[in-house]
């Protein structure tokens, strides 16, 4: 084998394990020290020595071992190093210790978990937990978050440097919480991987890379979580959920790149391999017998799927769930969808009087579906002129330009 | 806060463009201009000619320079700009995004350097 085919297969190999074992061995070399960005910076050193060290010596039987050996040197040379006023040399020992100890047991522990309970616990930022994962777990960098966040990457760099500061500050634990505590800290966990997929949703034609990377990356901490917490409702609930929304991601738009609204979408096109994963992963989580707001948004999903595929309209179990969901989230976001599910079956002026109820929160004002929902209606009752202008304000609050045209047709197409 | 977001984009795009495209570009710019007005956060906008219509000057060794054409040529030109007031960046980052420009070119969004009274200088 030549050096450029050893070099190659190296960066194969160190790519494909930094896919499948980035977060674990973050988590590994964190979990002991509660220092991310130092088990960051080792690893990254790591793969740094891996590339240059595989394609001489060949690629390890345990490549992950390998990583993780290298790795935990270099943890321990920097707290000998420039963090060793930080940490009294018993502690050290002990670190050391436990790291060797591990790092010789050829299968690696997975606390993948705790480390997500850490970044999405309480006392960080609720605004950067999912941005926190994303980096931390799966390794992407700033600049890729901060494009899909819609925020400066400066000031992402910042925001995450700081909420991994407060970890190891303020000692944050890298553990799973106990039963009792369990489903309180688990909501902030699956939120933010909900915040996580929700990004990679506002692409819908899956034309921005970083964005449709996202939903996949949303996806696979559904994953990590359901495979790790295999009896919790919820997180059951939530996989559900983005399964089923990404599994029609394809008939969102049509072959001229416009924008397919859910009613108007061939359902052949849908993913249904995807869809029956998600159905598997709703029923399953139903058969644990304790109700929340992902498993709702998944049973929403999966009525929406039923009345598109069967043809039979079942509204009346739809504005039931979102009874039920409204209840326990009280979002005026889920009143809109709520209000236009009330039309569908009483009528568009039912829906309108639903939608009233919340319109005075402040929060709608910039809320594009609000204004969209609300000329829809308008539109319906024959209310044209008002239609017209919620229509306008849809149409400037709307960032993806397929959308925007497709509100724009809707407008054109009211009687002047 | 305010923001200046200025749009650049290939001028050469617009003359591209059908007649229908072309009102449908507008119409988006006209209801864009709305939202940003409905939600306080406008300050003031306009579109520009295009750069071949500008003219550049400079005084240089107290002499005047004026030169045809803008002062870069580059593939994409500023086109037109918003002055939008809103509490972060992150908000006229929003605000950009919807911006029918940023789907057609690029925006740049520039925070605009507060001047407070006593800063100043002196008459």
């Amino acid at each position: 084998m030549d050096y450029r085919e050893g070099d190659a297969q190296a960066r194969d190999t160190a790519e494909a394990v930094a896919r499948r074992s980035y977060g674990k061995l973050v988590a590994f070399l964190a979990a002991r020290t509660r220092d991310v960005p130092a088990a960051e910076d080792a690893l990254s050193e790591a793969f740094a020595s891996a590339l240059a060290d595989w394609p001489v010596n060949g690629c390890p039987a345990n490549p992950e071992a390998w990583l993780l050996t290298v790795a935990r040197r270099k943890v321990i040379d920097m707290y000998r190093g420039r963090r060793r006023a930080e940490i009294a040399g018993e502690r050290l020992q002990i670190m050391a210790e436990g790291l060797d100890a591990a790092a010789a047991d050829a299968d690696i522990p997975d606390q993948r978990l705790a480390m997500m309970f850490a970044c999405a616990h309480p006392a960080i930022d609720a605004t950067i937990r999912a941005p926190l994962l994303l980096q931390v777990v799966l390794g992407l960098d700033a600049k890729t978050i901060a494009s899909a966040f819609l925020t400066s990457p400066v000031a992402m760099s910042k925001r995450l440097v700081r909420a991994k500061d407060k970890i190891r500050q303020a000692a944050i634990s890298f553990s799973v919480p106990e039963r009792e505590e369990l489903p309180a800290r688990l909501d902030t966990v699956l939120g933010a991987v909900y915040a996580a997929f929700a990004e990679g949703w506002t692409n819908p034609g899956g034309t921005d890379v970083a964005r449709r990377d996202l939903a996949e990356e949303a996806i696979f901490l559904g994953r990590v979580v359901t495979e790790l917490l295999p009896s919790e409702p919820e997180a059951l609930g939530l996989l559900a959920l983005i399964l089923h929304a990404e599994a029609r991601r394809p008939a969102r738009r049509n072959p001229q790149g416009d924008y397919v609204p859910l009613a108007e979408q061939d359902p052949t096109l849908w993913d249904a391999q995807m869809i029956d994963e998600a159905e598997d992963l709703l029923r399953r989580a139903s058969a644990l017998g304790c109700i929340g707001r992902y498993q709702l948004e998944a049973a929403l999903q999966s009525a929406h799927v039923f009345r598109r595929r069967i043809g039979r309209a079942n509204w009346a179990e739809v504005v039931q769930l979102y009874d039920t969901l409204f209840a326990i989230v009280g979002s005026p976001v889920i009143a809109i969808n709520r209000a236009l599910a009330i039309a569908e079956l009483h009528g568009a002026n039912a829906g309108l009087d639903a939608i009233q109820e919340v319109a005075a929160d402040a929060r709608l004002a910039e809320y594009q579906p609000y204004w969209a929902a609300r000329a829809e209606l308008l539109a319906k009752t024959g209310a044209h002129n008002e239609a017209r202008q919620a229509y306008e304000i849809a149409i400037g609050l709307e960032s993806d330009p397929a959308v925007r045209r497709f509100l724009q047709q809707r407008q054109s197409a009211l009687k002047q | 806060m305010q923001y200046l977001l200025m749009l650049y984009a290939d001028e050469t795009g617009w003359s591209k463009m059908t007649k229908a495209q072309q009102e449908q570009g507008y119409a988006a710019y006209m209801a864009y201009t709305e939202a940003l007005k409905k939600a306080g956060a406008w300050v003031g906008s306009n579109r520009l000619q295009p750069v071949s219509a500008a003219t550049t000057v400079r005084v240089a060794d107290s002499k005047s320079q004026v030169l045809d054409g803008p002062y870069i040529e580059s593939k994409e030109q500023l086109g037109g700009y918003y002055l939008i007031d809103v509490p972060d960046l992150d908000s006229a980052l929003s605000w950009a995004a919807r911006c029918p420009g940023a789907s057609h070119g690029t925006i740049e969004v520039r925070p605009v350097w507060a001047m407070s009274a006593s800063a100043a200088p002196a008459a």
